[in-house]
C-alpha cells in the first residue's frame, strides 16, 4: 500500500520551478547572477546592501511576518538574507535548489508592496531587492508556471489572458449591446481618433469580468465623456512580465499600450480599478522605456470617479445604504497617493463608512499583489495564511458595522475575496465602480 | 610601550583621519559615479524638498510610525547616536589635544556630562547587543560582523572611561583608547558603520520617490 501524500505537498509542486531548475548547473547560475549584479544593478543595490545595519526594524511593516507569528524568515530583511545576501556572499555560486527556494521567497513571500520602505529608517527598498532576485530567476528560467503562462500571453498577444483580437472586439460589442438594453443610446466607441480619453482595462475584464466594462460604459455615457477603446492589441494595461522579472516583455507591452494611445491621439489614458497596472504604466514601464513620467497622463479610476463626481458630471441618485470600509491598494495609495480621493468618492456614494486600521499609506497589503496571486493555486493556501492581519483588520471593521469591503484594485479584490472566504468573515467585496454604477443617476 | 604610544598618538592619528576622510570621500564619490554610470534616472527623481522632508521626519524622535512603535529602541537609538557623535568632538581632553597641536579650540562639554554621555554610548551598545540576542527577527539576520561593529563602537568609549577614572593601568588604557578610536575612524567608510554616510542618501532618495512621484508619506 502506498502512503498517502499530504494534500499540502501535492499542491506545492510547481512545474515551472521543477523544470526550470532541472536544467541548471552551478556554473550557469553563477554566470547569470554575476551578469545581473554587474550589468543591471548599480548604486542602489550597493548602497542598500552596504547600509543595512541588520536592525530588523522593517519586520513590523510586513504582513507576512506579522501573520506568521513574527517568524523572522518572513521579515523583509530575512527574505533578503535568504536570497540576495547569500548570492552576493558566494559570488553567485549557489545551487539549483537555492534558486528554487529564492524564487519561492521573492515571488510568493513578497508582494513588492513597499510598506517596509516606510519602516526602514534608511529607506532601503526591499521590493527592489526582491525584483533583482526575480530578475535572476527569470533569466535562469525558473518561474512559477501560472504567472509564466500570463507572461507568455503578454508576449504573444499583448494581453494577459490569451484574449484573441476578434474576441476582444466581440466582447466590447457584446457589452455595448447588453448596456443598450439599459441606455439605448449607449456606445462603446472603438478606434475613435482624437477622443479625450482612451479607456484601458486589464486582460481578465474581457475574459471573465465583462460586466465591469458594461459598468464603465454606462458611467462614461452618462457623464458624456468623449472616450474610446482601442480595437487593437495595446488595450490591456496589465503586466505580469513586470513581476516575473521579464523586463523586456514588460517594456514591449507598455510600449504597445502607450503607442496605442498615441495613435488614437487621446489626451489621457483612464484605467479601470487595477493597482499593478497603474504601477506598470505610471511608475515602471515608462521608466524602462526612458520616460521620466508617463508620456500620456495616466488617470486611475479612483481619480476619474473623483473628477466626475466633484464636477457633477455623475450625480448620486440615492446613497449606498450598507456601511462600507475601504481597502487602500498599495500601488495606488503608497504608489499614487490616491487615498484621500478614494475616501471622498466613498463618502459621496455611501451613507456609512468606517476605516480599517491601519489605513492610507500604512495599510496592509492584500497579499495578492506583486504577482503573488498570479503564481496560482500551488501558493493559495500560504497566501491567505500569510495575511491573517488583513483578516483581523476586516473583522475589526465588521465589528464597527462594515458589511462591504471596497477594493479599488483587481488583485486586491481577488486576494481579499480569498481572505474573506478562508477566514469566513461574512462580508462582501466590491469595486468602487460597482457601487457608483448602482447609486448614480441614470437617464430614463 | 612608549614607542607604541608615540606611534599611536602621532602618525597613526594622521593615518586614521586621512583614511576616515579620504575613505568616506572615496565611498561617496564612488557611489555617485555609479549613479552617473548606471542609474542616471535617479537624478530625475531626486528632490531636495521631499528628500529633506523624509530625512527630517526620521531624524525626529517619535517622528515616524515605526519610531512610535518601538519607544525604547527609539529613545536608546537617538540618545546613543547623539552621544556617539558629540562626546568625542566636544570632550575637553580631546579639545586640549587640538589646542596643543593646532592652537584651535572650541566649547567643551562639562566632564560630568561627558561621562554620562559616554555611559549612554556604552549602554546603547549593550542594549543593541542584547536586542541582537533576544529579538528573533534581529537575531536571524545577525552575523559576526554585527557584533564586531558593536565592539568597535563601544571600545573607544569604554577604554576612555577606564582611562579617565584611572581604574587599571592608565597608560595601557590610554593607549588602547587611542588605538580603538583610530580603528573606529578607519572602519567607518569600510564597514556597515558607513550607514553614517549613505543613510541620508538612501532615505533622501526614498523620500523623493514617495513625495514627488507617489504623493505619499514615507514615515
Amino acid at each position: 500500500m502506498t502512503e498517502a501524500v499530504p494534500k499540502e505537498k501535492i499542491q506545492q509542486v510547481d512545474e515551472g520551478l521543477e523544470r526550470g531548475v532541472a536544467g541548471l548547473t552551478e556554473e550557469k547560475i553563477q554566470k547569470v547572477i554575476q551578469r545581473v549584479i554587474a550589468g543591471e544593478t548599480g548604486a542602489r543595490l550597493k548602497a542598500y546592501v552596504d547600509t543595512c545595519i541588520h536592525c530588523g526594524l522593517c519586520s513590523d511593516a510586513c504582513h507576512y511576518f506579522l501573520s506568521r507569528d513574527r517568524d523572522p524568515r518572513y521579515s523583509p530583511v530575512g527574505k533578503v538574507k535568504q536570497t540576495l545576501w547569500e548570492m552576493l556572499r558566494k559570488d553567485g555560486k549557489v545551487s539549483p535548489d537555492f534558486i528554487k527556494q529564492a524564487r519561492i521567497i521573492a515571488s510568493t513571500h513578497c508582494n513588492l508592496c513597499k510598506r517596509c520602505a516606510m519602516y526602514c529608517p534608511f529607506g532601503i527598498d526591499v521590493a527592489y531587492l526582491m525584483l533583482v532576485v526575480r530578475r535572476i530567476c527569470h533569466l535562469l528560467g525558473v518561474t512559477p508556471l501560472y504567472i509564466q503562462d500570463t507572461a507568455h500571453s503578454h508576449a504573444a498577444t499583448f494581453n494577459q489572458m490569451w484574449v484573441k483580437d476578434d474576441e476582444w472586439i466581440d466582447t466590447l460589442q457584446w457589452q455595448e449591446e447588453e448596456a443598450q438594453g439599459e441606455l439605448p443610446a449607449l456606445r462603446i466607441p472603438l478606434e475613435k481618433e482624437g477622443a479625450d480619453i482612451m479607456y484601458s482595462v486589464i486582460g481578465p475584464e474581457p475574459k471573465f469580468q465583462a460586466q465591469l466594462i458594461y459598468q464603465a460604459a454606462v458611467i462614461m455615457n452618462v457623464a458624456g465623456v468623449n472616450w474610446t477603446m482601442p480595437a487593437t492589441p495595446g488595450w490591456d494595461n496589465s503586466d505580469m512580465a513586470m513581476f516575473t522579472g521579464d523586463n523586456e516583455i514588460m517594456g514591449r507591452v507598455k510600449r504597445a499600450h502607450f503607442e496605442t494611445a498615441a495613435r488614437l491621439r487621446v489626451k489621457r489614458i483612464v484605467m479601470g480599478e487595477c493597482g499593478h497596472a497603474f504601477r506598470s504604466v505610471y511608475d515602471v514601464g515608462n521608466r524602462w522605456l526612458g520616460w521620466g513620467m508617463p508620456p500620456i497622463p495616466i488617470v486611475h479610476a479612483i481619480d476619474f470617479y473623483h473628477e466626475l463626481l466633484s464636477q457633477g458630471r455623475i450625480k448620486v441618485a440615492k446613497k449606498f445604504t450598507e456601511t462600507v470600509t475601504l481597502h487602500d491598494p498599495c500601488n495606488v495609495v503608497r504608489g499614487g497617493g490616491l487615498h484621500e480621493k478614494a475616501r471622498d468618492v466613498v463618502r459621496w456614494m455611501c451613507e456609512g463608512f468606517v476605516e480599517m486600521e491601519p489605513n492610507r499609506e500604512h495599510n496592509y497589503c492584500c497579499c495578492a499583489g506583486g504577482g503573488v496571486i498570479n503564481c496560482g493555486p500551488p501558493y493559495k493556501k500560504q497566501r491567505v495564511e500569510s495575511n491573517r492581519v488583513k483578516a483581523e483588520q476586516i473583522s475589526a471593521a465588521k465589528v464597527k458595522g462594515a458589511k462591504i469591503v471596497i477594493t479599488p484594485c483587481h488583485n486586491c479584490h481577488s486576494g481579499i475575496e480569498d481572505i474573506i472566504h478562508h477566514y469566513d468573515l461574512g462580508v462582501e467585496t466590491k469595486f468602487l465602480g460597482d457601487i457608483l454604477y448602482e447609486v448614480m443617476e441614470k437617464p430614463g | 610601550m612608549d614607542e607604541l604610544y608615540r606611534l599611536a598618538t602621532g602618525p597613526l592619528v594622521w593615518a586614521a583621519f586621512i583614511i576616515f576622510i579620504g575613505g568616506s570621500l572615496f565611498r561617496l564619490i564612488h557611489l555617485i559615479l555609479l549613479v552617473h554610470r548606471k542609474e542616471k534616472f535617479i537624478y530625475t527623481y531626486i528632490s531636495l524638498k521631499y528628500g529633506l522632508r523624509s530625512i527630517l521626519h526620521w531624524l525626529t524622535p517619535f517622528g515616524t510610525t515605526n519610531w512610535r512603535l518601538h519607544p525604547w529602541l527609539t529613545i536608546v537609538t537617538f540618545a546613543f547616536h547623539i552621544c556617539l557623535v558629540l562626546t568625542p568632538v566636544f570632550l575637553l581632553a580631546h579639545i586640549v589635544l587640538w589646542d596643543e597641536a593646532w592652537n584651535i579650540s572650541w566649547w567643551a562639554l562639562p566632564d560630568r556630562l561627558a561621562i554620562v554621555m559616554t555611559v549612554i554610548v556604552i549602554g546603547g551598545c549593550l542594549f543593541f547587543f542584547i536586542r541582537r540576542r533576544v529579538t528573533p527577527e534581529v537575531a536571524y539576520v545577525t552575523s559576526g560582523s554585527d557584533y564586531a561593529i558593536l565592539l568597535l563602537t563601544a571600545a573607544p568609549f569604554l577604554t576612555g572611561l577606564i582611562a579617565y577614572f584611572q581604574w587599571f593601568d592608565v597608560r595601557l588604557f590610554t593607549l588602547l583608547h587611542v588605538l580603538s578610536g583610530e580603528a573606529m575612524l578607519i572602519a567607518i567608510p569600510f564597514t556597515r558603520i558607513s550607514h553614517m554616510l549613505f543613510a541620508p542618501l538612501t532615505r533622501g532618495y526614498m523620500g523623493s520617490e514617495f513625495g514627488g512621484i507617489r504623493h505619499a508619506r514615507d514615515w
